[in-house]
């Protein structure tokens, strides 16, 4: 199959094109994975912008996104595959008098009645297709080894039916918050990314791609402050993405030009914390 | 090529990251799609394949920029050799980037300069952020102040020391705050001057840095890429030992404590409610019978719900194992959901409850910073005397011990050959459920000298060994 991409620098500009800064290792990361065929694990604090690098490269490589949303207690039945109990009811009922019981055994055990779920349909897509799997730590550790065989060889077994293998290789981002150590197996099959709050200049980057009607001045304000603000102890530090909103809500309130006490008013957008909120205020206002 | 990726793992292995044999395959093949001449996105293509946890990316750098630093775009890694170390090439080197440093810094003659002139160049590159003229300076001001001898055995901290002394970089954020103001003509604004500040700090933290790596370039050239490496080595900041972190030690090992703290109580939420299955509960599956016209088709049990311990925690905050304690606490606190009752007590000499400090505040780190000023736990002189402790905490709280709770003591049990009192542990065993004593000692060190841990052990359910974040992580899984 034709790779995707031609260099890192090719990614990095298709990207900007759908609005998403990428950095070196970003850029450099999802090349790779495309050349080498395995998936990434995007790790990293919230709202960093994890989830909408899949959208992204999807975007950009014109692709659909097919996305499981993991949540404790997900199963085989939910991520895989399920058999349509209802129609396969029916089909027996159906020809209770003539078919004899074999012909109707193997009949029910066919592609009709297989519910695809996302990973299998990800894998029989025809089209190019990303695939998203999104926090994937919720899930219990019994549950990871679900994703063991499509993640290293790309293919399904179904009892039933046999092994299902990829008609073409998606390409796969897998998620986590950080809130477990997942399985070194699951590790071992993954390219690592760690996506970290931005540097300054990229994060006014940013604040100027993603928020209209933004001067540049501003834009390089924000990015100052939140990263003064990240820089003390608190419980949660503001994301990108609540960097962002605050940056829309001070274009919405017509402001050209922080000040202490406008920054302290409006500071409930980029901390969710009372504590952080009352020490952020402080802080800014004192030196 | 082959020899010197294998050269970098096995440094990797060393340094405790955990690279498997696929891992390292990975690392090969994604290497062959990378244009060697691109430094940066070969570090990433090692670093993601090599590296699947983010608190091992410092070591993974340094490891890095010891075996790739000097094959830089001039150097073609693709004929590159692990050891050269000659002295040599290592003058050769040293030539190599005066000139280069003159190149791209566009300063002429930049060695004829007095220290005067080169202060007001650095200050001019950091007030524009100049980065390519402070590359330039950081090698000019290492080649000119950190008094460098090929074969000498002195660590790089040396050089580093040496060569920003002689730069008095304190001195220069005063006058960088000074020029700004001058330039906006008047007075900055409290945030204005805040923000300009911390834009300072991080060029002079960048300048910093690129001066280190300037030294380490120097000495590996020097001494051969894994002799370097060996010194570098740091442990994980899991492994860092609370008695001996240093200063940086100690904030990545705070950094550390949070994602831990709560990838702890998930995992203890998640055993709680995954217990094993217990007996049927009747009532529940007559209920859901009905839905299967009275037909038991779907059994139900009864969970156990354990009952969640009480905790006490008795810590000796005494400068030598004070760091040690506040950890601990740190830890305990915040993961106090997980107990029904969290009471804390520290001790010097003297015992005081500090319980309400971390009631009072929903920041854990000021509650700590309350206990060290305000908490009284001085009795005579200021030494650790655990038998008084003891004494004194036997007679004012023992009491309130129950059979649900747990006491945790902390410390190093060195009591400064005072009288041990090991009766009040005695005692507390009796009446509690647990007593645990956590020592921040390696064990080898335990009865040596003035420490009798072992006197007070006898009475408790187990002593451990709590050199590190990792000991301390295992310890309080089993204890929950």
């Amino acid at each position: 199959m034709a790779p995707r991409f031609e260099s890192v620098q090719s990614v990095r500009d298709g990207l900007k094109a759908v609005n998403y800064l990428a950095d070196d290792g970003i850029a450099g990361v999802a090349f790779l994975a495309d050349r080498l065929g395995k998936p990434i694990l995007v790790e990293g604090p919230a709202g960093t912008g994890k989830t909408q690098l899949a959208k992204s490269i999807a975007e950009m490589t014109g692709a659909r996104l097919i996305r499981l949303q993991c949540y404790e207690g997900l199963d085989e039945s939910k991520a895989l595959y399920e058999w349509n109990y209802k129609k396969q009811l029916l089909r027996i009922q159906a020809d209770k008098n003539s078919d004899s019981w074999s012909d109707v055994h193997d009949d029910i055990f066919g592609d009709e009645f297989l519910l695809t779920r996302p990973l299998l349909e990800a894998i029989t897509a025809e089209e190019p297709v990303v695939l998203l799997i999104d926090e994937v730590d919720r899930v219990e550790v019994e549950t990871e080894a679900l994703l063991l065989e499509i993640l290293s060889e790309y293919q399904v077994s179904i009892p039933e039916l046999g092994t299902i293998t990829a008609k073409q290789i998606p390409l796969v981002f897998l998620t986590s918050n950080n809130t477990r150590e997942l399985s070194e197996a699951l590790k071992r099959r993954c390219l690592f990314l760690h996506v970290d709050y931005p540097q300054m200049d990229r994060e006014k980057e940013i604040v100027l791609t993603k928020v209209e009607g933004i001067t540049e001045m501003l834009a390089d304000q924000v990015a100052r402050i939140v990263r003064s603000i990240r820089q003390l102890d608190l419980k949660k530090s503001p994301s990108v993405s609540e960097t962002i909103d605050w940056a829309r809500t001070l274009v919405l309130l017509g402001i050209n030009n922080i000040d202490a006490e406008q920054a302290k008013e409006t500071l409930h957008i980029l901390l969710k914390y009372q504590s952080d909120i009352a020490k952020a205020a402080k802080e800014l206002s004192v030196d | 090529m082959l020899d010197l990726l294998s050269g970098f793992i096995i440094e990797l292995r060393n340094a405790g990251l955990p690279v498997s044999l696929t891992e390292n395959l990975d690392a090969m093949h994604a290497i062959s799609h990378i244009p060697l001449e691109d430094r940066e996105a070969f570090k990433y293509a090692l670093g993601a394949t090599l590296v699947k946890n983010n608190a091992h990316w410092r070591s993974f750098e340094t490891v890095f920029e010891v075996y790739f630093s000097l094959r830089g775009p001039e150097y073609k890694i693709v004929d590159g050799e692990a050891g050269e170390g000659s002295l040599d090439d290592f003058m050769q080197q040293l030539q190599n980037m005066a000139q280069q440093g003159d190149g791209s810094g566009g300063a002429g003659g930049m060695d004829s300069l007095t220290p005067e002139e080169l202060m007001n160049i650095l200050m001019n590159a950091l007030m524009n952020g100049d980065q390519a003229m402070m590359r330039a300076l950081a090698k000019q001001a290492v080649q000119r102040f950190a008094g460098m001898e090929p074969g000498r055995p002195v660590g790089g901290t040396y050089y580093l020391y040496r060569t920003l002394r002689n730069l008095d970089l304190d001195g220069m954020m005063d006058k960088l705050m000074d020029a700004t103001k001058q330039q906006v003509g008047g007075e900055l604004t409290g945030l204005e001057e805040r923000l300009e500040r911390d834009e300072y700090n991080h060029r002079i933290e960048q300048f910093k840095q690129e001066v280190e790596a300037e030294i380490r370039r120097k000495l590996v050239a020097d001494r051969g890429a894994e002799a370097m490496a060996k010194t570098l080595r740091k442990p994980l900041p899991e492994d860092v030992e609370f008695m001996h972190a240093s200063r940086d030690e100690m904030q990545n090992l705070k950094k550390a404590l949070q994602p831990l703290t709560r990838k702890l109580a998930a995992k203890l939420a998640r055993k709680r409610r995954h217990g094993r299955k217990g007996p049927l509960d009747f009532r529940n599956t007559v209920r859901h019978s009905l839905a299967y016209g009275g037909v038991p088709a779907e059994p139900k049990f009864k969970y156990p719900r354990p009952a969640k311990p009480e905790l006490i925690v008795v810590a000796d905050i005494s400068g030598s194992v004070a760091a040690f304690a506040r950890f601990t606490l740190m830890l305990v606190y915040a993961l106090s959901n997980q107990f029904s009752k969290v009471r804390a007590f520290v001790f010097i000499d003297g015992i005081d409850e500090v319980t309400d400090y971390f009631k009072k505040t929903e920041d854990i780190s000021e509650a700590i910073h309350r206990i060290n000023t305000e908490a009284d736990v001085i009795w005579v002189d200021g030494h650790s005397d655990y038998g008084h402790a003891f004494e004194v905490f036997w007679d004012k709280f023992g009491r309130e011990i129950n059979p649900k709770s747990t006491v945790m003591f902390l410390g190093d049990a060195r009591n400064n050959y005072h009288a041990s009192q090991a009766w009040v542990i005695k005692e507390v065993k009796q009446k509690a459920r647990k007593v645990f004593w956590l020592n921040p000692e390696p064990r080898s060190y335990w009865n040596t000298g003035d420490s009798i841990v072992s006197e007070y052990g006898t009475h408790t359910d187990g002593v451990y060994e709590c050199r590190n974040l990792r000991q301390l992580e295992a310890f309080v899984e089993n204890l929950v």
